[in-house]
C-alpha cells in the first residue's frame, strides 16, 4: 500500500526549497556588482528583477512552509530534485531578459546545463553578450559543480542532520571530513583557491596572447569556472578555439582534469599524502580509460588523415578527448566538423570517453571512474571463483583512500547506476533518431547530455524540436542527480496521486 | 629557327601559366561560414572571399594578428598581417559594433601551421563597414518594473518579520 504524503511532509519541503531559493536570490547579486562594475544599465536591472523575483518566492517559501522539523530521507531527495528544476527557471529569468535567447524554453535548457555542468548551450549572438549575462552563465556553472544544494548547506545550514540527506540527494555520498557541513565548505575552499590560481594563469596567458587585460581576466575567471566545474560555456561563440593558442589549450587541460579528480583526493593531496595519486582505483581507471580511448580516437583520426601532425592530433583529437572524458566540452573544433570531418571510429572514441567521465564526488558527471574501477574488480573476481577450485576463498580489494573489501553490495550498485546511464544514454538516442536525425550522432548528443558533457555534434541548435530539448534538459537533470532523487521525486507524485 | 623555338617556348610557358590559374579556383562572391564549415573539404587550400564583423580583441602575436570575423552564422578565425589589423578600430562586443571586413585569403580546413584550426590567411584585407559604439539607454519598463518588485520584496519581508513577532 502507497500511503499519501502528509501535509507536513510539504511544508517541510517546501521551508527548505524556500531556504535554497533565498541562497540562489543571493547569489544573483554577484552580477548585479559586475553590472555595475562594467556600468552595464539594462544588464544590471535584469539581475536585479531576477534577485527580487527569486528573493520573494524565497520568503514567500519560508513563510507560508515555516517549520522547525528537519528532513527524513525522502524529503531531503525531493527538496534536491525540485531545487534543480526551480533553480532552472528562477535562474533563467536574468537571461532571458537580455534578448539574446529566442524562447523561455531555450533559456531554460541553458540555465539547466550551467547547473547541471553540461555546455549545451542555445544563446544567440553570444559575441554581443553582457559581462554581466555571461559571467552568470559561469557562475552557475561554478555553483553546479560545487552542487547547488552545498551553497545553501555552507552558507545556511549549520550542522542540521537533514544537511547529509540533501548532499547525498545531490549525487555526493562521500564525506571528506566528518561533518557534512564541514565537507560543503571544504569543497568550496579548494574551488576558491583553484580559482584565483587558475583566473591568474588563464589571465596572463590571455595577455600574453595579445587579449586586453579586463578580457582576458574576465575570460580566464569564466573559463576557470566552466573548467574546473567540466561545464565547457565560454564567453566567445567559438570556444576555446577563439583563443588559438597552445599554452591557453595546455592550461585548460589541466584544470578539467583537476575538476575531474574526487574531492577527497584533493584534501589528502593538500593533506601531503600524494602517494594517493598513484594507489587510487579512481586515477589508475581514469588514466588507463583516456588512454583506452584516445588510442581509439586517434586510429579513427589517422583513417581520415585530417591531423596528419602529432601536434594537430595532440589539440584537436587529445583535447576533444579530455575535454569529453572529463565531462567538460570545450572544444576547439566547430560542431559540425565531428560529423563532416571525423569519422565514425573517432566518433566511437569520444563518444566512450563522455559515457565513462570522471571521479565521484568531483564536479563531472557519467558513469565515473569508481564504478567503472569496481565492475572491472568483480568481474576479475568472478573469473578467479570459475578458474579457481570451489573451496577456494577468493578476496578482492581496491584502493580508495583506504583498502576497501569489494562486496557484492557495492558492486549491485555500481552496477545499477551504470545501467541506469546506458539506459539514458540510448533513451535519448531513439528519442533523436524519432526526429529524424542519424543513430550516431543521436547518440552523441545524447551521450553529451545525459553524460553532462557538452561536447555537440551540430544537433543542439534552436531549430531542434522543443520535444528533444525537453528530452536533453531531462538527461541533464537526471544524469547529474545520478537518478535516485528523481526515482525518489517520481514515486512521490505517484504516492500523491495513488497514495491512501 | 632559334627565335621560333623561343617563341614557342615562351607561348607554352605563358599557357601553363594561364592553366595554373584557372586550377586555382578562386571563390570572387564571399562564401558563408556555415558553408565553409560544412564543405570545408573542397574549400581546402583555396583562395575565397569572405565578410563579417569583428568581434572580441584582435590578438597581435608578432607580425601577425588573429582577429575572430562573425557573419551572423559563425565567427571564423582569421590570420592576417599586423599592418591589416592596424586599421581596425572596433571590435564587436556588447557596448560595440566591431568593423566590417572583407577578407580575401585561403581557406585552411585543418591549417598545419596553427595545430589543424580551421582558419583563413587573408591575402588582402578590406574595410567595408565602420563599427561604433552603442550607447546603451536605460530600458524604462525594467527600472519600474524593478521598482515595483523591490517595493512588493519589502512589504513581504516586512510581513514576514511582523508574523514572527
Amino acid at each position: 500500500m502507497i500511503l499519501k504524503p502528509r501535509l507536513e511532509d510539504i511544508k517541510i519541503i517546501g521551508y527548505y526549497l524556500g531556504r535554497i531559493i533565498i541562497g540562489l536570490g543571493l547569489t544573483m547579486l554577484i552580477p548585479v556588482i559586475v553590472g555595475i562594475g562594467f556600468k552595464e544599465i539594462n544588464p544590471t536591472l535584469d539581475f536585479l528583477i531576477a534577485t527580487e523575483i527569486t528573493l520573494i518566492f524565497g520568503l514567500l517559501f519560508t513563510r507560508l512552509f515555516y517549520t522547525e522539523k528537519d528532513l527524513n530521507w525522502m524529503q531531503g531527495m525531493i527538496v534536491v530534485s525540485l531545487t534543480w528544476l526551480v533553480a532552472m527557471v528562477l535562474g533563467a529569468i536574468p537571461l532571458y531578459l537580455s534578448g539574446h535567447w529566442k524562447s523561455f524554453l531555450d533559456t531554460c535548457f541553458d540555465t539547466m546545463s550551467g547547473f547541471a555542468t553540461t555546455g549545451l548551450t542555445l544563446v544567440q549572438n553570444l559575441d554581443h553578450l553582457s559581462y554581466t549575462h555571461n559571467l552568470w552563465r559561469h557562475l552557475i556553472m561554478f555553483i553546479g559543480g560545487q552542487g547547488i544544494v552545498i551553497v545553501a548547506l555552507s552558507l545556511f545550514v549549520k550542522g542540521a542532520s537533514g544537511a547529509f540527506k540533501m548532499y547525498v540527494g545531490e549525487a555526493r555520498d562521500e564525506r571528506i571530513l566528518p561533518n557534512v557541513v564541514q565537507t560543503s565548505r571544504f569543497i568550496w575552499l579548494v574551488s576558491i583557491v583553484y580559482l584565483v590560481l587558475g583566473t591568474l594563469a588563464l589571465g596572463v596567458v590571455g595577455i600574453l596572447d595579445g587579449m586586453k587585460p579586463v578580457n582576458s581576466f574576465f575570460h580566464g575567471a569564466c573559463i576557470f569556472m566552466a573548467a574546473f566545474d567540466t561545464g565547457g560555456f565560454a564567453p566567445q561563440s567559438q570556444n576555446i578555439l577563439y583563443y588559438h593558442s597552445f599554452v591557453y589549450e595546455i592550461v585548460t587541460i589541466t584544470i578539467m582534469i583537476l575538476g575531474a579528480i574526487n574531492f577527497k583526493l584533493h584534501y589528502h593531496i593538500w593533506m601531503g599524502n600524494r602517494r594517493e595519486i598513484r594507489k587510487n582505483i579512481e586515477t589508475i581507471t581514469l588514466f588507463i580509460a583516456i588512454m583506452i580511448t584516445f588510442v581509439i580516437t586517434a586510429v579513427g583520426l589517422a583513417q581520415t588523415g585530417i591531423y596528419p601532425r602529432a601536434i594537430m592530433l595532440f589539440r584537436k583529437g587529445f583535447y576533444q578527448l579530455v575535454s569529453g572524458h572529463t565531462g567538460t566540452g570545450f572544444q576547439t573544433i566547430y560542431a559540425t566538423q565531428f560529423i563532416n570531418d571525423w569519422n565514425h571510429l573517432a566518433l566511437f572514441g569520444i563518444i566512450c570517453a563522455m559515457a565513462l567521465g570522471g571521479a565521484v564526488c568531483s564536479t563531472t558527471g557519467a558513469i565515473k571512474m569508481l564504478r567503472i574501477g569496481i565492475i572491472f574488480k568483480a568481474l576479475l573476481e568472478d573469473t578467479k571463483r570459475i578458474i579457481l577450485p570451489e573451496g577456494a576463498i577468493i578476496v578482492q580489494k581496491f584502493h580508495h583512500i583506504k583498502e576497501v573489501f569489494l562486496e557484492d553490495k557495492a558492486a549491485r550498485a555500481a552496477l545499477m547506476i551504470t545501467l541506469c546511464y546506458l539506459v539514458l544514454y540510448i533513451l535519448g538516442a531513439i528519442i533523436g533518431m524519432f526526429f529524424g536525425y542519424p543513430f550516431l550522432e543521436s547518440l552523441f548528443e545524447s551521450t553529451s547530455a545525459a553524460a553532462n558533457v557538452g561536447l555537440s555534434c551540430g544537433i543542439t541548435a534552436v531549430s531542434m524540436p522543443a520535444a528533444l530539448k525537453l528530452t536533453y534538459i531531462f538527461q541533464m537533470w537526471a544524469g547529474r542527480l545520478e537518478f535516485m532523487s528523481i526515482f525518489v521525486l517520481i514515486g512521490f507524485f505517484v504516492a500523491i496521486i495513488k497514495g491512501k | 629557327m632559334s627565335i621560333k623555338i623561343k617563341n614557342f617556348v615562351f607561348l607554352f610557358i605563358i599557357l601553363l601559366f594561364v592553366f595554373w590559374i584557372l586550377n586555382l579556383t578562386c571563390y570572387a562572391q564571399p562564401v558563408s561560414s556555415t558553408d565553409l564549415i560544412k564543405h570545408a573539404n573542397s574549400y581546402d587550400g583555396k583562395m575565397m572571399v569572405y565578410e563579417g564583423e569583428v568581434i572580441g580583441d584582435v590578438m597581435r602575436r608578432g607580425d601577425f594578428a588573429w582577429v575572430n570575423v562573425s557573419d551572423g552564422q559563425n565567427a571564423m578565425s582569421i590570420w592576417m598581417k599586423s599592418v591589416f589589423a592596424d586599421e581596425i578600430k572596433y571590435m564587436g562586443s556588447y557596448k560595440s559594433i566591431g568593423d566590417g571586413l572583407e577578407i580575401t585569403g585561403i581557406f585552411n580546413r585543418a591549417c598545419p601551421e596553427h595545430g589543424g584550426d580551421l582558419d583563413i590567411h587573408a591575402q588582402v584585407v578590406r574595410k567595408i563597414g565602420s563599427g561604433r559604439l552603442l550607447n546603451e539607454r536605460p530600458n524604462i519598463d525594467k527600472k519600474n518594473l524593478a521598482i515595483i518588485l523591490l517595493g512588493l520584496l519589502g512589504l513581504i519581508w516586512i510581513l514576514s518579520l511582523l508574523k514572527r513577532k
